[in-house]
């Protein structure tokens, strides 16, 4: 009898003890890199390294500015066109979709959650650079090309443009789930106090269940945000990884991720090069923590207001 | 504007945005299959890279795929034997306490950690503790990757066991870890599965986490503390090379990835109806 | 009273904030069926549960007061609380088997009690099956999932199930309220068979079925004691008005 509630006692301790030290893992990891990112911390001003341009590392310069507004671009655009679309579609499956509707939808979307980035990364050279090369730059460019932001000086494909299409397939599956969740917790008392009053089902969702679901909403875009933030094959193999700074959706871009992901590793031999890299990995793990911390603390109090 | 109107504009946009965010999966999956049909065929699955493979020669990715199976097979277990514990202990044993919440956001911070940085800090510590890449490290980043996935699923379907069921365990004389390890644990046997499906998912298809960490090889894996190729990076240094013919088994690599990633999810869609033989509802 | 099988003293639960059971004070009858009525949410399953300590499970629930069991007090620290559920059994409202075969439904809390032989489990199993009334019917099964059988077997396998670990005290909340007539009749003649044997507690919102049944009664209201005593008595001539509007079916 006392070995059966010994042994209860011994499994909830251990038990505890992993699922304390799991909750740790993202602090220890934030904690290694720090030290290993701290030669080039202490070398160099901060401000020089986000907002200097000029990156030779053989030469000990270490400007990350390029690198940084070329993630930032390249993750600004992807939202930009998977937004309205993820919202939208998760609207639909909310409100409008049937049961059958749904229960087709959204195993496809899963599915569109699983597909490897590589895959994406692949289908992004395959399909959506020769695309743009041949078509969409050139047309462009010669319509709309005397706005910086879209002439088309390069003429490989290889272009924000081309990662930002890749990133926003990869963030639908992640803002449209998250968000129809969270339009579903809206209550449905609601939904039938403003249809009652002989509002369309547009303006029911317009008025009621956009601005109750508001917060919630804003966490799937921060969540579709980080993902896309810290994304790292798929982009590295369409966004050309120029290290210079993107004036046109046309232009190449050098994304932090790929910076990493080329040449960590590889250049142990260059001083502080190392820590540089392990310096940007902090710097994407920051803000990454920062916006899903955010977002988390905001799902939780609207998804559990409402159940 | 008059309200019907918009209220047909909006539907239009709609179905128009699920449209398609659906036809840009079949744009994928066809380009995928359409490029890599043509170039997949029995070498290409049955054998390792021979000399000269990478400028056109003999040999096919049975490498990579071995390697990918292992590293993704070694992180799901870890990552099992880690997550079961987290899951019965937040839902079991430790209820809503300041405790719990903590565990939980962490874990899922932990789920947005980009795969470049579990690579990168797993390359770390692997220097620190002067191991080269090999299918251990491999493994431990893949599994620092799934943990959160997988501790997540498992959490929500234990959360479904009914309370009743649970008191039935302890008004005979039941342990808390009996009630976990017997009622629990075979209630939740169809979840459980899906969730180590979908983790091993996820850990097959990433590349940026095994990039420094596994290395890549054209042996198959023989040991722990040996590089293993992987299916992802095997697409990414074929597609790099400037060869043609090289490039086309990126294309049937790729092919093969995604029908394993398609085949586990169509596992998980099966699962739901089987195995659930005990299960109460 | 002659000899108690449980006494509870000043018996208070809380639910966060919520007090339901209001300093309760009653011995139950050994080898009788006692019957706890009162309107619903007067408390009945938390008296139920609070005599196996199941009502701990609730997140925030405090207890103070003392249940003695043949005059051990069951919330004193050191005694063991697996030892305790395995002395009161308890068959819960609607029959929850277990995920696992008919058999190992049974054989459960045997083995958690550490009975280990295939001969004295197979004879467990039947023994139990038998008193319960289901073995007869499940007898070519034993190895089929339980979720196969019909409601009423599930409960009667609760039964068994519940037995199986040789409780003394039988505790009962609604266990027939999910069932249908016959089933529920079943179940209803193995507790009055079974009292030879065991101290019964059945929670019941049916006044018929406690006449039918009950040999004590206890009457709680808003979680608190009313009234209580042999159910004779209580029916026949009970003490306090609001005893006699509830018997009237005035609430
Ligand atoms: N888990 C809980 N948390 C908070 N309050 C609870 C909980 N369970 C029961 N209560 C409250 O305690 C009171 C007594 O509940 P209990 O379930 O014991 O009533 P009951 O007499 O069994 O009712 P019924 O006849 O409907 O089954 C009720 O007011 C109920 O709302
Ligand atoms: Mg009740």
């Amino acid at each position: 009898m006392l070995t059966r509630s010994l042994k209860d006692r011994l499994a909830s301790r251990l038990m505890f003890l992993v699922t304390f030290s799991s909750s740790l893992i993202v602090f220890l990891i934030a904690l290694a890199l720090y030290a290993r990112a701290r030669p080039i911390l202490t070398a160099k001003p901060l401000g020089e390294l986000i907002f200097s341009s000029s990156w030779h590392p053989l030469k000990g310069e270490f400007g990350f500015y390029p690198f940084i507004l070329g993630t930032l671009w390249v993750t600004a655009l992807a939202m930009i066109i998977s937004i309205p679309l993820s919202l939208l579609t998760a609207i639909y499956l909310a409100e409008y979709a049937s049961a059958r509707v749904r229960g087709v939808v959204k195993p496809l979307i899963d599915l569109l959650a699983g597909i490897p980035s590589v895959v994406y990364g692949l289908w992004g050279v395959l399909a959506v650079v020769p695309l743009i090369r041949d078509y969409v730059a050139p047309l462009m460019g010669r319509s709309l090309g005397f706005i910086p932001l879209f002439s088309a000086e390069n003429l490989t494909g290889y272009s924000v443009l081309a990662g930002s299409i890749v990133l926003a397939l990869m963030v639908f599956p992640i803002i449209i789930s998250v968000a129809e969740e969270v339009f579903r917790s809206v209550p449905d008392g609601l939904r039938e106090a403003s249809l009652a009053l002989g509002a369309t089902r547009w303006q029911m969702v317009k008025h009621v269940v956009i601005r109750k679901a508001l917060p919630g909403v804003v966490a799937a875009i921060v969540l579709g945000f980080s993902r896309a933030f810290g994304e790292t094959m798929a982009v590295l193999m369409v966004v050309g990884n120029v290290a210079m700074i993107p004036s046109s959706i046309f232009d190449p871009a050098y994304p932090l991720t790929a910076l990493i992901a080329n040449n960590y590793g590889e250049m142990m031999s260059i001083p502080l090069y190392d820590s540089a890299l392990l310096g940007a990995g902090l710097f994407l793990l920051l803000m990454v923590l920062c916006f899903n911390i955010m977002a988390r603390i905001i799902l939780r109090r609207v998804l559990r207001e409402e159940w | 504007m008059d309200k019907r109107k918009e209220e047909l504009i909006f539907q239009g946009l709609m179905i128009a945005s699920a449209l398609i965010v659906i036809g840009s999966l079949v744009f994928v999956l066809a380009v995928v299959v359409l490029k890599g049909l043509p170039a997949l065929n029995l070498a290409m699955l049955t054998q390792t890279p021979k000399g000269g493979y990478y400028l056109g020669g003999e040999g096919g990715i049975l490498n990579a795929i071995t390697g990918s199976l292992c590293l993704a097979g070694g992180a799901t277990v870890l990552a099992l034997l880690l997550s079961l514990p987290i899951a019965l202990f937040l839902q079991v044993y430790s209820g809503k306490s300041r405790f719990s919440e903590f565990a939980r956001l962490s874990l899922d911070v932990l789920w947005g950690v980009p795969s470049i940085v579990y690579g990168a800090f797993g390359f770390t510590i692997m220097v620190f503790l002067r191991v080269r890449a090999s299918l251990l490290g491999g493994v431990m980043a893949l599994t620092l990757l799934e943990l959160p996935i997988m501790s997540r699923a498992l959490e929500e379907v234990i959360s479904m066991v009914p309370l009743e069921l649970k008191e039935s365990a302890y008004a005979l004389g039941a342990t808390r870890l009996e009630t976990a390890m017997r009622v629990v644990v075979r209630q939740c046997l169809p979840g459980i599965l899906t969730a180590i499906l979908l983790a091993f998912g996820r850990g097959i298809g990433d590349a940026a986490s095994v990039l420094f960490t596994a290395g890549y090889t054209d042996s198959l894996p023989s040991s722990l503390f040996r590089p293993v190729a992987s299916l992802p990076l095997a697409v990414f240094f074929q597609l790099a090379t400037p060869f043609p013919e090289v490039q086309q088994r990126a294309y049937a690599s790729a092919l093969v990835l995604t029908i394993i990633v398609l085949l586990i999810s169509l596992g998980c869609r099966l699962i739901g109806g089987r195995f659930t033989a005990h299960v109460i509802r | 009273m002659a000899n108690p099988h449980i006494s509870v003293h000043n018996l208070n639960v809380f639910y966060r904030d919520h007090h339901a059971l209001k300093d309760l004070t009653v011995e139950l009858p050994e080898r009788q069926i006692t019957a706890i009525i009162g309107p619903s949410g007067c408390g009945k399953t938390t008296f139920l549960k609070s005599l196996n300590r199941l009502v701990e499970l609730v997140e925030g629930t405090k207890i103070s007061g003392k249940v003695l069991v043949r005059g051990l007090d069951i919330y004193h620290s050191d005694v063991d609380v697996t030892e305790i559920r395995k002395r009161i059994g308890l068959l819960s409202q609607r029959p929850h088997p277990l995920p696992m075969s008919i058999y190992d439904n049974v054989a459960f809390g045997p083995r958690l009690h550490g009975l280990k032989g295939r001969q004295e489990l197979d004879r467990t199993v039947e023994d139990h099956l038998r008193a319960a009334g289901l073995w007869d019917e499940v007898k070519d099964r034993l190895h089929a999932p339980a979720s196969r059988l019909s409601a009423g077997q599930q409960q009667r396998l609760c039964l068994a199930r519940g037995l199986a670990v040789e409780p003394e005290v039988l505790l009962g909340d609604e266990p027939t309220s999910a069932l249908d007539p016959m089933s529920a009749q079943h179940i209803e003649r193995r507790l009055l068979d079974l009292k030879e044997n065991y101290t019964i507690v059945i929670v019941t919102h049916i006044l018929r079925q406690a006449r039918r049944l009950a040999d004590y009664v206890i009457f709680l209201y808003l979680g608190e004691l009313v009234e209580h005593g042999p159910a004779a008595d209580f029916f026949n001539h009970p003490q306090e008005a609001r005893t006699r509007a509830y018997i009237r079916g005035e609430f």
